[in-house]
C-alpha cells in the first residue's frame, strides 16, 4: 500500500462529525464558557482599555478593529486546539481510530471528518464573537453575517497543520514547539492587534505567507463594514493551506497508524 | 460474482510476509481458514499473530505473498472485506465519550447504517452480552468482563460472516473467562466463522477446531488440538514437582518414559504410566500430577520454553 497516495474522503467522514458532536453536547456547559468567556474577556479588557488610549486604528474604533481580528484569531486557536489534543487523543491514548478502522472507514474519512468538525468549532468561537461584538455595538452591518462561512474556512486551514502535529507527537508536551513556533507568533504578527503596514517591510512580506493574515484580512472588513480588496485571493490562500495541509495529515497518519 | 460456497475457505494466505526493516514479522506462512469453524493462532508473544490478523484486515500493509478473504484480495479490497467482518482487538478501544448503548450506534454508523434498521440489533446484542441492565451506563464504570463483552457485541454490529478476536480473555478472571467462551461457542453455533489468537492453551483446546502454533514468524504446525497432541507426545505424562535429583533416583533407568526436566519439576511423558506411577507410590513425600497430555505440552515442545518478552 502506498501511503503517498492521493487521499479520497468519502459520506463516512460525516459519521466522523457526527460522532464529535454527539460528544460536544455532553459537554455544552464548558465549551460555552470556552466560546463566550474568552472573547468577552479579550474584547472587554483589551478593547475598552487599550482603546481608551488608541481611540481609531484603520479607520475603525479599536474595539472593532480588535473584534474582527479575533474572530479570525480565535478561529485559528479553537481549530488548531481540536486538531492536536482532541485528534491526539482520539488517535493514540484512546485508541479510538483503531476502533474506527476495524470498520469499512479509511484514515482519509477519519482526517476529512475531524478537519470538518474542527471547522465547525471554529464556526461556534465566531459566531460566539459575532454575538459579543453585536452586543457591544461594533458590528457594522448584516454583511457581518459573512464572516461564518469564513471563520469555517480558516478552520479547515488550521485543522490540517495541527493533526499533522498530532500525528507526529509521542505526547502532549510536543504541541508546544507548535503553539510557541506558529501559532502564537501568528497571533502576534498577523494583524489581529495592529494593521501589518506597522510592521517592518521584510517582516511584512513574511507575513504574507502566513495564513492568519489572510484570515483576518477576509474578517476585519467584514465587521466593519467595508469593502473587501482581494477576498479570492485570501479564499484560496486558506483554502490551499487547508487542501495541502489534509493531503499531509492523512499521510503521516497512515505512517503511523498502518504499520 | 460468485458468492463463495461453504467448501471454499474464508481466509487463504500463500507465502505472506512482513517485515520491518531487516526483522520478519511473518515470515512466509500459508494457510486455509475454512468455513464455519473457529481457527486458532497460537504462539508466544511477537509470533506474529497479531500481525497476520492486521494483514487480514488490510491495516498492516503485505511485504509479500498472496492473501485473500471472502474470495477478495488484499490490499485491494480491505474496505469491503471490512464491511463482512467484527473485530475483537487485543487492548480495549470502546469509546470512553458514550454510553454502552451509544457505544453500538456510534459505531453501527461508522458501517453506514441506518439508525432505524440497527435499534432492534442493538437489543438483541445487549441482551446476547447481558448487558441490557447497563445500556446507560458509561463505558469507564464497566467490569473488564462487561468491556470485553461489549467489543464482542460491538464487533457483531454488522452481522459479519467472521469474527476476528485478538486474544479475548486475556486479563479476564475465570468467570469472565467461561461466559465469554460460552458467547463464542454460541457465534460457532450459528455458523459465524471465528478466528483467535490466545497464548491459554486451555481456550484453544476448548474453542478451536482447528489450530496453528506459530513462533518468530514461521507456522511450526497446523491441525486439530487432538491431532496435534497424537502427533507431537506420547499421550500421558507425569509431573513431578520438586527435589528433581531424588526423583531422577529414584527412577532410575527402566523408566519406559521420555524425560524432560524444567527447573524444579520434572515430565515423564510416556505410553504407559502403570510401573513408572508403582514406582512413585512407594518415594516419601512425592508431589506428582498424573494427566492425559495437552496442547500446552506441544506448545511448550514446539516453541521452546524459554522466557519471551
Amino acid at each position: 500500500m502506498d501511503i503517498w497516495r492521493l487521499p479520497r474522503a468519502r459520506r463516512g467522514a460525516l459519521a466522523i462529525w457526527r460522532r464529535n458532536i454527539l460528544v460536544w453536547r455532553k459537554l455544552i456547559a464548558p465549551a460555552m464558557v470556552m466560546n463566550f468567556g474568552e472573547p468577552i474577556l479579550y474584547l472587554l479588557g483589551l478593547g475598552y482599555g487599550l482603546g481608551f488610549f488608541i481611540g481609531e486604528m484603520a479607520d475603525m474604533p479599536y474595539l472593532t478593529f480588535l473584534a474582527s481580528g479575533i474572530i479570525a484569531s480565535s478561529a485559528m486557536t479553537t481549530s488548531t486546539f481540536e486538531g492536536m489534543y482532541s485528534v491526539f487523543t482520539r488517535m493514540v491514548p484512546q485508541r479510538t481510530y483503531e476502533a474506527i478502522l476495524a470498520t469499512p472507514m479509511e484514515i482519509d474519512d477519519i482526517l476529512a471528518g475531524e478537519m470538518i468538525w474542527c471547522a465547525t468549532k471554529s464556526v461556534f468561537s465566531g459566531v460566539a464573537i459575532l454575538i459579543v461584538a453585536t452586543l457591544l455595538g461594533v458590528v457594522a452591518d448584516w454583511q457581518a453575517l459573512w464572516v461564518i462561512p469564513t471563520v469555517f474556512l480558516i478552520g479547515l486551514c488550521f485543522a490540517g497543520p495541527a493533526i499533522m502535529m498530532s500525528a507526529f507527537a509521542s505526547n502532549y508536551d510536543f504541541f508546544n514547539y507548535y503553539f510557541v513556533l506558529v501559532a502564537t507568533p501568528m497571533f502576534i504578527l498577523c494583524g489581529v492587534f495592529y494593521p501589518v503596514s506597522t510592521l517592518p517591510e521584510a517582516l511584512q512580506s513574511f507575513v504574507q505567507v502566513l495564513p492568519l493574515t489572510h484570515a483576518v484580512a477576509l474578517t476585519r472588513p467584514l465587521i466593519a463594514g467595508q469593502p473587501l480588496s482581494e477576498p479570492g485571493l485570501h479564499a484560496a490562500v486558506l483554502a490551499g493551506y487547508a487542501a495541502i495541509s489534509y493531503y499531509f495529515a492523512v499521510v503521516l497518519v497512515r505512517r503511523r497508524l498502518l504499520v | 460474482m460468485l458468492s463463495p460456497g461453504a467448501g471454499e475457505p474464508v481466509v487463504t494466505a500463500r507465502d505472506l510476509h512482513k517485515g520491518y526493516g531487516t526483522h520478519l514479522a511473518v515470515a512466509g506462512i500459508a494457510f486455509d481458514i475454512p468455513r464455519g469453524q473457529c481457527y486458532g493462532f497460537l504462539g508466544p508473544n511477537g509470533a506474529g499473530k497479531t500481525t497476520t490478523l492486521r494483514m487480514m484486515l488490510g491495516l498492516t500493509p503485505m511485504s509479500g505473498g498472496s492473501l485473500s478473504v471472502f474470495g477478495l484480495s488484499l490490499p485491494g479490497h480491505a474496505g469491503a472485506i471490512r464491511a463482512r467482518v467484527g473485530v475483537v482487538p487485543q487492548a480495549e478501544n470502546l469509546d470512553p465519550d458514550f454510553t454502552v448503548v451509544e457505544n453500538l450506534r456510534i459505531y453501527a454508523s461508522y458501517f453506514g447504517l441506518r439508525r432505524r434498521h440497527i435499534d432492534a440489533r442493538i437489543e438483541d446484542l445487549l441482551a446476547f452480552a447481558a448487558l441490557t441492565e447497563r445500556r446507560d451506563a458509561k463505558t469507564e464504570t464497566l467490569s473488564g468482563g462487561m468491556k470485553r463483552r461489549l467489543t464482542i457485541a460491538r464487533a457483531l454490529i454488522n452481522e459479519p460472516e467472521l469474527v476476528v478476536l485478538d486474544e479475548p480473555t486475556t486479563g479476564l478472571d475465570p468467570q469472565a473467562r467461561h461466559v465469554i467462551w460460552a458467547r463464542l461457542a454460541e457465534l460457532r453455533a450459528r455458523g459465524t466463522t471465528l478466528i483467535l489468537t490466545t497464548h491459554y492453551m486451555e481456550e484453544a483446546e476448548r474453542l478451536c477446531d482447528q489450530l496453528v502454533i506459530m513462533d518468530h514468524g514461521h507456522i511450526l504446525d497446523a491441525g486439530t488440538p487432538r491431532a496435534l497432541i497424537e502427533k507431537h507426545l506420547e499421550p500421558e505424562v507425569i509431573e513431578i514437582r520438586g527435589a528433581p535429583e531424588a526423583s531422577l533416583a529414584l527412577l532410575g533407568d527402566e523408566t519406559n518414559c521420555r524425560l524432560e526436566r524444567i527447573g524444579a519439576s520434572l515430565y515423564c511423558y510416556t505410553r504407559d504410566s502403570a510401573p513408572l506411577l508403582a514406582r512413585l507410590q512407594q518415594g516419601q513425600g512425592m508431589t506428582f500430577l498424573h494427566r492425559p497430555a495437552g496442547l500446552e505440552d506441544v506448545f511448550l515442545r514446539l516453541t521452546g520454553r524459554e522466557l519471551r518478552d
